[in-house]
């Protein structure tokens, strides 16, 4: 992958405001030498999958401590799917019980990054995620 | 008993006993640099002449006295503990009214209301945008209805509620002040908070809906109202709490909120209003995190600049104008999701700091916040971790018992000026509006957050359970699990409200609440009027945001 950029769009979906943990995820990934977009508070799963297709990015990451993962997250892999991108990997990174992960993780997104985790191992987790791909 | 020691004799003493400890730490070094979380470097130990300048009647005086820094009532919690309030709210009115109840019968002394994400950013449990958040981190409110039953049996004039609603928060005011009416009590009894504090919203915890300038007027609006109406009424919470959480230091915590509370008083004043009229109303809510000392020592400071801040800056005379009163709540951020109790400990920590720096009320979280909202055997933990502190360990028999600790004046005095020199870089910039709308506080608020994590990841910061003394393999434990037809149900009652009044009262009131947004009257009584004739919450908030308009986020990354 070094001859190449890896680019990731970081994201905040659904209503809630605490974005403290995708900004320093983002900047963990740039910091990385990844390339970044941050999407800012309030996106829908419609405009996560048009910002991703439009900025042709690898990974979406997406940050959601609300607890309303279950109905937002689903429909951002399904709609990958519908637009033939389900290449781009889904990783989801908030307050998110083990029972959903195994949902979610059934359901396409590739690894769910619960509070605790470590800037770096998701960096590494995207890099060796893209070298098997 | 030997001489007191002159003060050039203490100078010599100490050096020699510096020389001393550093010949033996050659070969037992200690183990770090030591440094508060603001990250000012500690010293090995404090004595009588790190307050060689103090003055006792000028930096402390009595508790009750100006400028407070002991306590801003002579007797503290020898008279009344604090108030235990713990924020609760998920699902419906009925289920959040049934947890408030069971809340009251443990012990517990006021109310604190969390509402959804819909309802905090005025949406209708019906708008396409809250699709999967009804009920989700508090309870939604979509009219008076909602109210009516979130209230139920409930005497709105034995206890003390606190709303945490910024940008509806006159709505939510409104409504409470309709179901006080229908319960006849007489409106100088209502005892409550509504948080109202919009310019945190942009920086640390994201559900603005109208931009900055349009915000504060709807805030002087409610003081100027409140003022009059229900005298009793805390009309702002001015909130440290969230810039904590974002990530800031303790020191840029107080700054940035009495950067923002700076902004409050001065937009209150040009409107006209007199200081000593609204200030007594004005409340504040700060974070107890985990750095013990330096949180006990930041309380006592932000009292003592506010005190100074409103006599000198504001002239206000009645001394309730200077008094910073205050909540609190133990640091979420902490909490881990690993080995989940021993967020238990952290807690009662975090707690104890609070107590020890003053607090008039408290919240203490629960240990599963890390991995869902709380159960109800870990919200009565974490109650009864408040109880203990109150009523068993002694820490409330004494004012201020840690008032004179060498260290903690010191670190009271350093914090201070801290923060003075950010309040005074905010002012440069033009004020807390500005310096919001230039990305000032959020990029200062980023930096600590990031250096935080780095400090975490590189194992200079412990995290009991995180980055060392893990365990693998742990055993899941029972969290709340939220009736997914909660929603649903919500919906429906939404319609029936829709179906069941006075539509042609409905759309006047709200072409009344128009006129009065398009000039320049008082809101308050039109969107009382609207409330009361169960317009919902998504067509008040509708109406102002067509006449107003919506803030853009600025994105500082």
């Amino acid at each position: 992958m070094s001859d190449k950029l890896i680019r990731v769009l970081v994201g905040k979906i659904g209503l809630d405001g605490h974005d403290r943990g995708a900004k320093v995820v983002a900047q963990a990934l740039r910091d990385a030498g990844m390339e970044v977009i941050y999407t800012g508070l309030r996106q829908t799963p419609e405009q996560i999958v048009e910002a991703a297709l439009q900025e042709d990015v690898q990974v979406i990451g997406l940050s959601i401590l609300s607890g309303a993962h279950m109905q937002l997250i689903p429909p951002v892999v399904e709609m990958l799917r519908e637009k033939e991108s389900s290449d781009i990997i889904v990783i989801i990174g908030g307050i998110i019980p083990r029972d959903d992960i195994a949902y979610l993780k059934e359901h396409g997104v590739a690894e769910v990054f619960t509070p605790g985790s470590s800037t770096v191992d998701i960096v590494n987790f995207i890099r060796n995620k893209l070298e098997l791909n | 008993m030997s001489e007191q020691q002159s003060d050039s004799e203490l100078v010599a003493a100490k050096e020699t006993w510096h020389e001393k400890v550093q010949k033996s730490s050659e070969k037992h070094p200690e183990r770090k640099t030591f440094k508060t979380d603001s990250d000012y470097e500690i010293e090995r130990v404090y004595d009588v002449l790190d307050l060689d300048s103090f003055n006792y009647g000028e930096q402390l005086n009595w508790p009750g006295e100006y400028p407070y820094t002991r306590g801003i009532q002579p007797t503290m919690y020898r008279g009344r503990l604090w108030t235990m309030r713990q924020y609760a709210g998920f699902g419906s009115a009925e289920e959040t009214n049934e947890r408030f109840r069971y809340l009251l019968e443990q012990g517990q002394t006021g109310l604190s209301v969390a509402f959804d994400l819909p309802t905090q950013i005025g949406y209708d449990s019906d708008h396409p945008l809250a699709r999967g958040e009804v009920g989700k981190v508090g309870v939604a409110i979509d009219s008076l209805a909602d109210m009516e039953i979130l209230m139920d049996q409930i005497p709105l004039d034995q206890v003390s509620t606190s709303m945490t609603i910024n940008s509806p928060a006159a709505v939510l005011l409104a409504m409470y002040m309709a179901v006080a009416e229908k319960q006849g009590i007489a409106m100088e009894q209502l005892d409550g908070t509504i948080q109202n504090d919009i310019l945190k919203e942009y920086v640390a915890r994201g559900t603005y809906i109208f931009p900055p300038r349009e915000s504060m007027r709807i805030i002087v609006d409610i003081f100027a109202y409140a003022g009059k109406m229900i005298p009793n009424w805390n009309t702002i919470s001015i909130s440290g709490y969230h810039i904590r959480e974002a990530g800031s230091t303790a020191v840029q915590e107080v700054a940035f909120t009495l950067g923002n509370a700076i902004a409050y008083v001065e937009a209150a004043v040009a409107a006209g209003l007199e200081v000593d009229q609204f200030a007594p109303r004005l409340s504040f809510f700060f974070n107890a995190h985990s750095n013990f000392f330096e949180e006990i020592a930041k309380f006592r400071a932000a009292r003592r600049i506010w005190a100074r801040l409103m006599k000198e800056r504001f002239g206000a005379k009645n001394s309730r104008s200077m008094m910073l009163r205050f909540h609190t709540q133990t640091a979420g951020s902490t909490l881990t999701a690993q080995q989940p109790d021993v967020n238990l400990m952290r807690v009662a920590y975090q707690a104890l700091s609070a107590v020890l720096g003053g607090t008039q009320s408290l919240h203490t979280n629960s240990r599963d916040e890390a991995l869902a909202l709380p159960s109800e055997p870990s919200v009565l933990l974490a109650l009864r971790t408040q109880q203990v502190i109150g009523y068993e360990i002694g820490v409330t028999d004494t004012v201020d018992p840690l008032g004179g600790s060498y260290f903690i004046e010191k670190l009271t005095d350093q914090i201070e000026n801290e923060i003075l020199s950010y309040i005074k870089k905010i002012d440069e910039i033009g004020g807390a509006v500005e310096a919001i709308e230039k990305g000032f506080i959020q990029k200062e608020i980023q930096a600590s957050a990031y250096r935080y994590q780095k400090e975490i990841e590189s194992q200079e910061r412990v995290v009991v359970g995180v980055n060392q003394f893990t365990i693998s393999g742990e055993q899941p434990i029972d969290l709340l699990k939220m009736d997914p037809a909660t929603s649903q149900r919500q919906v429906e009652r939404l319609k029936e409200v829709r179906l069941s009044r006075n539509q042609a009262k409905v759309a006047e009131t709200l072409q009344e609440l128009r006129r009065a947004a398009q000039g320049s009257d008082n809101l308050m009584p039109a969107i009382f009027e609207a409330v009361k004739a169960y317009a919902t919450l998504g067509e008040i908030c509708g109406v102002l945001r067509d006449v107003f308009g919506e803030y853009q986020q600025q994105i500082t990354i």
